[in-house]
């Protein structure tokens, strides 16, 4: 169990999150287990509601009240950091694992030039001076692709657009050196022209500085396009996991296969897209056993009794009762 | 219409509702609450609930005067608040009083709301000129106090009417000018929340089908600008209510016939140095509570309907 | 284009259609600053025509004109120029005709703000009957019910309020409504943009069923080209309010011409990419209210020459499609 030894970075365990409200305690993420690799990517996509970014924000210790971790574990690098003190964890946040999100204006202090945020954050978690660090930032702004970057490193976020803010989100997360950065839908917000060069981006530079990456999104070709796993989520749990090549084309989970028929592609054109019906149940309404059990086509009597956990299945993990039997 | 069975009665779905639960979780808001209700009640219910009819001349005795409330040496359990010059009973007139200032603030803040949300709604939807003028307009009175607003039109009013009709309309024109005085603050409200519904799809839907704007404005902007400003019609309730109380005091409001709080509050300001404290000080109890409890329950009313708080 | 026989006379029509923007300051700030008035030209002379029975997609990024377009559609914004004309008749004056006006209706982009959330769903739906006096009485709860039910909801689902749906059940009530005056035409502006993929799947299936069930005509308004490829038989694709290319869609997905079409279909990320490293195209999109001189897109074309930064080009024919592209129409592309 000693962390280290292998390429493990982050694991999480059985991971319980809940809201309390007047109305009983709702159960956001339930029993959710993964890991990523030092270098990896890892994709966690679902449709809203399903628990994604309540994963991401339970890593980095950013739940908003009163949501709360009741159960499981979280280990970067074999320590448990979803324990850790307030201030032990910002210091985590900062130093080890870098936050990206949906809005770079979130991120962003609007009143300092993004030359002074950069060196901040360089210089609260590396022992470098003023000027190391200026130089250190506007290396980063060039390599993050803002043209210019000695003559921008004083200017204000509102003085960018939106695709260059993220990318100077990104030179803000990735600047203090972390191990590993969670990314919340950073380019759903962009368009799509702009939307490819953040992904590039991003992936180029997770492989040079040998950081990890998890990335949530709802959009299943910006997954399949840049990670090496992807883990989908149903209703707070994990449905499937495993590479994204063999889960794109190969689904086990028979929400995976239904999602995955129901994205239109671009190069053929069908009479009519295949659909899940129903919708994904609320945190209120989560039925016994499965939880897609009353949308599934292949739903059988055990999956209204049992809650699957997630088990061999062709080239992935799934939680369905489907694969039981091979399992044993 | 309903499937009785599906759906809970409208009553238990109220009881139900967020705002109603957030109300029976707040201590202030109970306490205010059953503050101001018990300022209603007496109010409203003086003519049977007041011990004694403080505008019945006849019952009235001067021997009775100047007693003291009631665990002071000489005081009458019939006078529990004691009695003032005339000896007309305080907590009476208290009561008496208290209908007169919360008709006057009730009526004059319907009249401020109205005004408010008809030219806010005018401003925000059509925009341009009508705005420029309104919100100039607004700004304008905003920059003077509103009681200052209200002494100004009260005078202006007085001067216009005939001295016969004065002192029977002397109600209506207090009401009319603190509703002047205070429908700024409602048409800035409104406007600013009109903006962004205007903006919205479903404003849109309607105008596709050929919704006209009155309509429009009226079935579906206004329901769904109408939260905040019920708040800030809540908390102007106990300034307007302040508002008439200053006025009746400084003896421009109504007269000592019809004496409402701040009536009640100046005419014991005359014997307060002369000891008789009681004929002042209750009636400013009951103006500063009121008022005060009409006031936390309109921030617990804020704090309730705003969506980022809870 | 616009001479066809009267039976086949294409629904909606759009002639050169331009429409300006003020986003000066307010007057009296402008004066102060000695700021020239600032225009915002989101659709510089848009052309298109829609027959009967089809749809015409409308692609581009944000600010590229395409929701203005579709405002315009239906009256909410009077062009600036140019004229739009439905059922052969002047826009602006087959909106004052309530005959006319009925006939079409539009749904929106996001489902938790096209509906009311102070109305329950039946009055939601019932509004359009209502406005144009359809029914009366019990008939309108009855034609309520059916829309409902047309669109996959339940008759009991008009007691709730939107708020008690989720977002793709909210977009069947949007369509229910924009259904209830009987239109045969519909503007859709990205009905889809805001929903889960798989909900997606089955909002798009619905229009479509709907489309053939009732001979709708659709113009659609999406910045996801598969979701457009999926929906429409013709395509137009915008970049800072022009239409720079436009024709059958199978033929622009077959073979885009246009420099920024196959940027836009170069940038999608699709499922087919998986594990493939590609050259992201640089560059963003100009501030619609100084666009660069000459063609638009020549900051970010890879086939840029001189004469597109001074001479704007004008749409041409160019195969199946019309393109607006000088690359294109001097054979350079």
């Amino acid at each position: 169990m000693a962390g280290g030894a292998d390429a493990t970075l982050l694991e999480v365990r059985d991971l319980v999150v809940e809201f309390p409200t007047r109305r009983g305690v709702l159960r956001a993420l339930d029993g959710i287990s993964f890991s990523i690799a030092r270098g990896e990517v890892l994709g966690v996509v679902g449709e809203s509601g399903a628990g994604k970014s309540l994963t991401g924000a339970a890593i980095i210790g950013l739940l908003e009240p009163p949501g709360r971790v009741v159960g499981g574990e979280i280990r970067l690098d074999g320590q448990r950091i979803d324990n850790l003190p307030q201030a032990a964890m910002r210091k985590v946040r900062g130093k080890r694992i870098g936050a990206i999100f949906q809005d770079p204006l979130t991120t962003l202090n609007p009143l300092l030039s993004i030359g002074r945020q950069l060196v901040e954050t360089i210089r609260t978690h590396l022992p470098l001076s003023e000027s190391e660090a200026r130089e250190r930032a506007i290396s980063w702004l060039e390599e993050v692709g803002i043209p210019a970057a000695r003559q921008r490193i004083d200017a204000y976020p509102h003085e960018f657009s939106g695709g260059m803010r993220q990318r100077v989100v990104i030179a803000l997360a990735l600047c203090a050196e972390p191990e590993m950065v969670v990314a919340d839908e950073p380019t759903t917000a962009l368009d799509v022209s702009i939307q490819a060069q953040i992904i590039a981006l991003m992936k180029r530079l997770a492989a040079e500085h040998g950081t990890a990456v998890m990335l949530v999104t709802h959009d299943m070709g910006v997954i399949a396009e840049t990670c090496d796993r992807v883990a989908v989520m149903y209703a707070g749990r994990i449905a499937e996991i495993g590479p994204v090549r063999e889960v794109v084309k190969h689904p086990s989970h028979p929400y995976t296969s239904g999602l995955m028929a129901s994205i239109p592609a671009l190069d053929r054109k069908v009479a009519r897209l295949a659909q899940i019906e129903g919708a994904m149940p609320r945190l209120t309404t989560i039925p016994r056993g499965c939880a897609f059990n009353p949308r599934c086509p292949k739903a059988m009597d055990v999956c209204r009794q049992e809650k699957p956990g997630l088990r061999p299945a062709g080239a992935t993990m799934a939680a369905c009762h489907l694969y039981e039997v091979e399992n044993v | 219409m309903s499937g009785a069975t599906a759906s809970p009665g409208r009553l238990a779905r109220a009881w139900d509702s967020d705002i109603a639960w957030s109300f029976r979780h707040s201590p202030v808001a109970l306490v205010s609450g059953f503050a101001v209700l018990v300022c209603f009640v007496g109010a409203f219910g003086c003519g049977f609930l007041a011990p004694h009819d403080p505008f019945n001349l006849a019952s009235l005795s001067l021997s009775n005067s100047f007693l003291p409330p009631v665990p002071l040496k000489g005081s009458s359990w019939s006078f529990v608040f004691g009695t003032d010059d005339q000896g007309r009973d305080v907590l009476s007139a208290i009561m008496y009083g208290t209908r007169i200032s919360l008709i006057v603030g009730f009526a004059a803040i319907a009249m401020a709301l109205s005004l408010g949300i008809a030219l806010g709604l005018l401003a925000g939807y059509f925009g341009g000129v009508t705005d420029a003028v309104l919100m100039r307009a607004a700004d304008v009175q905003l920059s003077f106090p509103s009681l200052l607003i209200a002494l100004l039109v009260d005078g202006i009013v007085r001067a216009l009417l005939p001295r016969g009709a004065q002192n029977a309309l002397e109600l209506y024109v207090l009401i009319f000018a603190i509703g002047i005085a205070r429908w700024p603050q409602f048409a800035r409200t409104v406007r600013g929340s009109t903006l962004v519904e205007r903006g919205r799809e479903y404003v849109m839907a309607a105008r596709v089908i050929g919704i006209g704007p009155v309509r429009i404005m009226a079935s579906h902007i206004l329901p769904n600008v109408l939260g905040p400003v019920l708040v800030l019609a809540t908390i102007n309730l106990g300034l307007a209510i302040l508002d008439e109380a200053t006025l009746s005091f400084l003896g421009l409001g109504l007269p000592p016939t019809q004496p409402s709080l701040g009536t009640l509050i100046s005419n014991g300001n005359n014997f307060l140095y002369s000891g008789d404290w009681w004929i002042t000080v209750f009636p400013g109890i009951v103006l500063a509570g009121m008022v005060l409890a009409i006031n936390l329950l309109g921030d617990w009313l804020r704090d309730a309907l705003n969506p980022r708080l809870r | 284009m616009s001479d066809a026989m009267a039976a086949d006379r294409p629904v909606l029509e759009a002639e050169h259609v331009t429409r300006v923007f003020d986003v000066s300051r307010p007057m009296l700030a402008r004066l102060m600053a000695g700021e020239k008035k600032r225009m915002l030209r989101a659709v510089d002379d848009a052309s298109f025509a829609i027959r009967r029975g089809t749809t015409l997609s409308l692609v581009g990024e944000s600010g590229c004109g395409k929701s203005t377009v579709a405002r315009m559609a239906v009256g909410l914004y009077a062009p600036s120029a140019g004229a739009m004309r439905f059922e052969g008749c002047e826009l602006s004056a087959a909106r004052r005709d309530a005959a006319l006006r009925r006939r079409m209706n539009m749904i929106f982009q996001d489902p938790y703000a096209s509906l009311n959330p102070r109305w329950r769903v039946r009055d939601i739906v019932a509004e359009p009957i209502r406005a144009f006096r359809l029914a009366r009485g019990a008939a309108v709860s009855e034609r309520v019910a059916e829309l409902l039910v047309q669109v996959g909801l339940s008759a009991a689902d008009g007691q709730k309020y939107p708020h008690e749906f989720s977002g793709g059940q909210r977009q069947r009530v949007s369509i229910a409504r924009a259904l209830a005056s009987e239109p045969e035409f519909l503007v859709c502006d990205e009905p889809t943009s805001a929903l889960d993929v798989s909900v997606q799947a089955q909002i798009l299936n619905l229009m479509k069923g709907l489309q053939e069930r009732l001979g709708l005509t659709y113009l659609f308004i999406s910045h996801n080209l598969a979701v457009v490829r999926h929906m429409s038989e013709r395509l137009g694709v915008m970049y800072l309010g022009r239409i720079v290319e436009m024709g059958k869609a199978e033929a622009i997905f077959s073979k885009p011409q246009h420099p920024y079409t196959r940027l836009l279909l170069e940038a999608i990320p699709d499922l087919e990419m998986v594990g493939r490293a590609r050259t992201p195209v640089g560059g963003e999109v100009p501030s619609p209210i100084a666009p660069p001189p000459g063609c638009a897109f020549h900051p970010r074309c890879p086939l840029a020459r001189e004469k597109c930064r001074s001479v704007r080009p004008e749409t041409a024919r160019a195969g199946e499609v019309e393109v607006a592209c000088h690359a294109v129409a001097e054979g350079w592309g």
